[in-house]
């Protein structure tokens, strides 16, 4: 396999945003078209990454940047577990262009290059195998994602970003206090030198180690949204414009990646009896409180994307508490979760986007559940945004594929069958009780369930209001491109249901790679090189 | 000068929280970039502090622990350069906001009269 594999996720969006910058915003079909085709080439190579990383004997590969040993330089590892969420968020952008056609990406400038960058950022985070490292692709990804945030402009997007910022520069300083603590103890950054090097810490610095790797981690929870954390997420997600908040659907989805790479690798059962499992328990009864967060909102939710913005807690708090347990079959599980629930929310918030976009007004285009008033003149207004789109205007119809969707999304989310939402809950269900009981555990089972339940309310009384009671309410232009958006998301969704053995193999295959930190220190630092 | 470089850090990073949670959005910024000098101070001592220890090894090395540790003056300049590029970034948010809304409070709105 050729090595240059693994570093061209991450120089792809880079050089094609860098080109469509020069393009100009006026060559709109110029920018498309190099979106198109980076999405398109970025699955294909995260696709063959996988195929690489998968094929039997193989464990992952490791590129070293200027070819340095890994001791001195900067490596980039793919793994199964890099290569699953590099595919994912490749898919994820690939799916959303058709959606950005239409009139969001004109609501302001740079859409096309932000969105190339927040890619770049996530390949680096999820590809490369050092802590700094892992801080600067955090900090591209999130310059992206700020730019995004703001997008459309407009107070209410304005001054949920101030706050979004504000927070997420907080957490950058926490993430540079931990990263220069753990530095200071042990001299080294790269994640498999730190891990080989975490058994033999002296008592006396295990404390500060100990220190660092929690301030890292409320970085990760902060990104996360853990409660308390996560009063930010929300109401960000909400202002945010519907295509950028489906991608944000995977952005929280980053800290759940860094956290369980980090606390499985460095804090494993090899990490010694007096750091071992370091942190996990913070994240299980962390994800439990998100939950019940998330479920409280949910229910209280008086506003469409809001209601999305609760369910992305309700998926970190699962996938937390999940990666909290730290058993390998729960972990298959949860990875399968990750999957089906980040596309399933991103699908929610198109679908809350088209729901809600019949009142646009530029400022307010959220779906408020109160009893409706009076609907605004703002055909006109429509009619303006008509005339600008390139895609034709499908009028067929839109309410039976809008509330097809708000259904299979609600289905996906409560975890019910017969779709994959389902599969994916009892992946992770089945195992937490096979462990025996244990108090987290059980828990953390109970509250899942509940979730699901409670989810599946907060749907009903959603879906009754928009689309029983108010029928007056009409769902004006449903575009074709926005249509091919959703029905992608839940196509795959829909895919996965029916070919669920091949990669649930491939997820519990990732589960005991990751569980196994010996193979990767392994992979990055051959016995050779251990010292010069 | 340990005991003078750590107050300096708590000082700065103290002063950055307390500015943080203040309610004025220029505040906020002072704050913000406060701990983020305090922070690229941390990094900076973590190496160890010495005073006229070079960096950079010389032709005859000698003895390596004559040196003070590259790594983190590395690590300190990229953490600076990101720190000021965000902050920037910020400051056109705050002044977007301020435009809008037409006063400086964090939440758009002044609760004040």
């Amino acid at each position: 396999m050729s090595n240059h594999l693994v570093i061209a996720p991450i120089v792809l969006p880079l050089l094609v945003a860098a080109l469509q910058l020069l393009v100009g915003e006026k060559r709109r079909r110029t920018v498309l078209a190099l979106s198109v085709a980076s999405c398109v080439a970025l699955v294909l190579l995260a696709a063959a990454l996988m195929l690489a990383v998968s094929a039997d004997g193989v464990l992952g590969a490791v590129y070293r940047i200027g070819d340095w040993p890994a001791r001195f330089g900067i490596v980039l590892v793919a793994d199964r577990l890099s290569a699953l969420m590099v595919l994912l968020t490749s898919v994820l952008a690939l799916a959303l262009l058709p959606y950005a056609l239409g009139r969001w990406q004109h609501r302001g400038g740079h859409f096309q290059p932000l969105l190339q960058f927040l890619l770049m950022g996530l390949n680096g985070a999820f590809l490369t195998g050092d802590l700094f490292n892992l801080f600067v692709f955090f900090e591209v990804l999130l310059a992206a994602s700020y730019g995004l945030a703001l997008h459309g402009s407009g107070a209410r997007r304005v001054s949920a970003g101030l706050h979004y910022i504000a927070v997420n520069l907080t957490a950058s300083m926490l993430f540079l206090l931990g990263v220069s603590l753990i530095f200071g103890v042990t001299g080294t950054l790269n994640m498999a030198a730190l891990a080989e090097l975490i058994p033999t810490v002296p008592e006396r610095t295990r404390a500060l180690l100990h220190a660092g790797a929690a301030l890292l981690g409320v970085a990760f929870l902060i990104k996360t949204a853990m409660w308390p954390l996560g009063f930010w997420l929300p109401r960000t997600y909400a202002a945010a414009s519907p295509v950028v908040a489906a991608m944000f659907a995977l952005m929280t989805k980053v800290g759940i990646y860094v956290l369980l790479r980090l606390g499985l690798l460095l804090f494993g059962d090899a990490a010694g009896p007096a750091s071992a499992h370091f942190g996990s328990g913070w994240m299980l009864w962390g994800g439990v409180a998100t939950v019940v967060a998330g479920i409280v909102g949910m229910l209280g939710a008086r506003d469409l994307a809001k209601l999305a913005g609760y369910n992305v807690l309700i998926s970190s708090g699962t996938l937390l508490g999940a990666i909290g347990l730290q058993l390998p079959a729960v972990t298959a599980g949860a990875l399968a979760y990750l999957v089906i629930s980040t596309l399933a929310i991103a699908a929610f918030f198109l679908v809350v986007g088209l729901l809600a976009s019949d009142g646009d007004d530029e400022t307010d285009d959220s779906l408020s559940l109160e009893p409706y008033e009076q609907p605004g003149e703002t055909a006109a207004n429509e009619g303006l945004y008509a005339q600008e789109d390139e895609s034709r205007v499908v009028i067929s119809a839109p309410i039976a594929m809008l509330s097809g969707s708000f259904f299979a999304c609600a289905l996906l989310l409560a975890g019910l069958p017969p779709l994959s939402g389902f599969l994916a809950k009892f992946a992770m269900l089945a195992p937490m009780l096979e462990a025996g009981p244990r108090a987290g555990a059980t828990v953390l089972f109970t509250l899942i369930i509940v979730a699901g339940f409670c989810t599946v309310i907060a749907m009903c009384r959603a879906g009754i209001q928009i689309f029983w009671v108010e029928p007056e309410r009409l769902f004006l232009k449903v575009r074709l491109s926005e249509t091919t958006s959703i029905l992608l998301l839940l196509g795959l969704c829909l895919l996965l249901t029916v070919l669920v053995e091949g990669p649930l193999r491939y997820l519990r295959d990732t589960a005991r790679q990751i569980h196994t930190p010996a193979v990767y220190i392994q992979q990055v630092l051959p016995a050779a090189e251990v010292q010069p | 000068m340990e005991l003078v470089l750590a107050a300096a850090i708590g000082i700065l990073a103290a002063s950055g929280v307390w500015l943080l949670l203040r309610p004025r959005t220029f505040q906020v910024i002072i704050g913000l970039t406060l701990i983020s000098y305090a922070v690229n101070l941390f990094i900076f001592s973590i190496g160890g502090l010495r005073t006229g220890a070079d960096p950079v090894l010389h032709a005859a090395a000698g003895d390596i622990a004559q040196y003070a540790d590259p790594l983190p003056q590395a690590l300190v300049l990229t953490a600076i350069v990101i720190g000021f590029a965000t902050t920037a970034l910020f400051l056109v948010v705050l002044l977007t906001s301020r435009g809008l809304t037409g006063n400086d409070h964090v939440d758009g709105e002044d609760g004040t009269p």
